[in-house]
């Protein structure tokens, strides 16, 4: 089987990541599930024009949704990307809080037009990452039928709904977060820490994991892998029963 | 204009409440909605539905006990129930498009009398989020819309046609406001409850298309 590369330094786990890239963000916008620690490597690698998938994706940083009080003080969201005038894009479902002050940093860069934001409904954007990864081009769903989502869409009558179709998403990066890891790159998750992160993992063209701790495969119960290694690619943690 | 009081919005997530019919799957939207939880006695049988991939779950206010691994869609800390499941998004979506969540209660900007529903953008502000919102319109059996019945100013919410962007098109099965609770009929909005000391002249004042008085029409029941 496959060992996967295995770091300690968020940095080092991000090597070869440019400018232009497409990166897919998991968890759910949440602290919970949030590969927190990649984000801030990435921010802090400074490189620009990127397109970034996400569900939620800055909200937390001004209304402090889904964070826990004891951690209010090291809230982290993809704010700090459009901060950072990172990006050229965003592809979500949830960019913005619904209360207008104080306005958050994405409806700031989206005011000044220096970011686009797409906004698709967030069941389309699982699908259409699961089918990115699924090797499916497209799919037909109701979802979004006579609103603002149908337009310029291709549509069919099948049955005697009308659907709509929707393409696939693939990125050339996929951040995930997972509880444990072992060294072949199998994958646990913990309660609601899935999110997008299972599907993100599968879409990407270089997956790269942040875990809370690498394990040993020999302790690993393969009853309970959520995504198999075969998705991922590099493994980052700062607790690494193997080596130590 | 005098009108008498309004329902508060904690008496409007009790009416809704009792919509939620035994043993069923129901995913409550952010605000107002979640406040249903609350409502439903301890002997209920409802599995609530988040759409970051839960099922069973009650709400907790505890801010000692908080599991960042255990939170529903709106953010809030959860604890666990009996019969509890987790799952990835896009199983959660199946779930929710597949046509398995029996009831959505949601929060909305505007209902029209067909039932259309525009409830994630403020048409002024030009950007807005969609959420699972417009999956669940789709895709749940049935559609509950709970919201205060005119805007601050007075401004029709419920109106013959949305000028907001739309969530979802003819969708809407009941709309539970702060003044009365309305059905969406094949006919257009049958008035079924009217709330305490209003009547069916103010709250037609309030409301742009022309309501149907049900023939059982009644005071609108909540808590006090």
């Amino acid at each position: 089987m496959a060992i996967k590369e295995i770091y300690n330094s968020y940095d080092d786990a991000l090597e070869g990541l440019n400018n232009n890239m497409s990166i897919m963000i998991g968890g759910f916008g949440v602290q919970g599930g949030q590969p927190t620690n990649l984000m801030i490597a990435l921010r802090d690698k400074n490189i620009k024009n990127l397109t970034l998938i996400g569900n939620v994706a800055g909200i937390s940083m001004i209304t402090g949704y889904g964070w826990k009080d004891s951690d209010k003080d090291k809230i982290i969201d993809q704010s700090i990307f459009f901060k950072n005038k990172q990006v050229k894009k965003i592809i979500c479902s949830f960019p913005i809080p619904a209360q207008r002050v104080p306005v958050s940093e994405i409806e700031k860069s989206w005011k000044n037009k220096e970011s686009e934001v797409e906004i698709i409904p967030q069941g389309t954007l699982a699908e259409k990452i699961r089918a990115g990864g699924a090797g499916i081009p497209a799919f037909y769903t109701k979802t979004g039928i006579g609103t603002i989502v149908e337009n310029e869409k291709e549509s069919k009558i099948i049955g005697k709904e009308k659907y709509l179709l929707e393409y696939a998403l693939n990125a050339d990066v996929a951040l995930v977060k997972a509880h444990i890891a072992d060294e072949f790159g199998n994958l646990i998750y913990k309660g609601t820490s899935r999110a997008f992160n299972p599907i993100m993992a599968t879409a990407a063209k270089l997956t790269i994991v942040e875990v809370d701790k690498v394990i040993s495969s020999k302790r690993m119960d393969p009853e309970r892998i959520g995504t198999p290694g075969i998705y991922v690619n590099r493994i980052v943690s700062k607790f690494n029963e193997i080596s130590s | 204009m005098k009108y008498p009081p309004k329902l508060s919005k904690d008496q409007i997530a009790y009416r809704a409440s009792q919509e939620l019919p035994e043993n069923s799957y129901v995913n409550l939207g952010i605000g107002l909605p979640s406040l249903c939880a609350k409502y439903l006695e301890t002997n209920r049988n409802i599995t609530f539905h988040a759409e970051n991939g839960i099922l069973g779950f009650n709400e907790i206010s505890d801010k000692n006990n908080q599991d960042e691994n255990l939170i529903d869609a709106g953010g809030q800390f959860l604890s666990p129930n009996k019969g509890i499941s987790f799952f990835d998004s896009a199983e959660s979506f199946s779930m929710i498009r597949g046509g398995h969540i029996d009831v959505t209660v949601l929060g909305g900007l505007q209902v029209s009398k067909n039932g259309d529903l525009s409830n994630w953008m403020i048409k002024s502000r030009g950007i807005g989020s969609i959420g699972g919102a417009m999956d669940l319109v789709s895709g749940a059996k049935n559609v509950i819309v709970t919201m205060e019945h005119v805007t601050k100013n007075n401004d029709y919410k419920i109106l013959n046609k949305c000028d907001f962007p739309l969530t979802g098109i003819k969708c809407v099965k009941k709309i539970i406001t702060d003044i009365a609770v309305i059905e969406v009929v094949d006919e257009g909005l049958l008035l079924t409850e009217i709330a305490k000391n209003w009547n069916y002249e103010d709250v037609q004042s309030l409301t742009e298309p022309k309501l149907i008085p049900s023939d059982y029409l009644k005071e609108y029941c909540t808590i006090n």
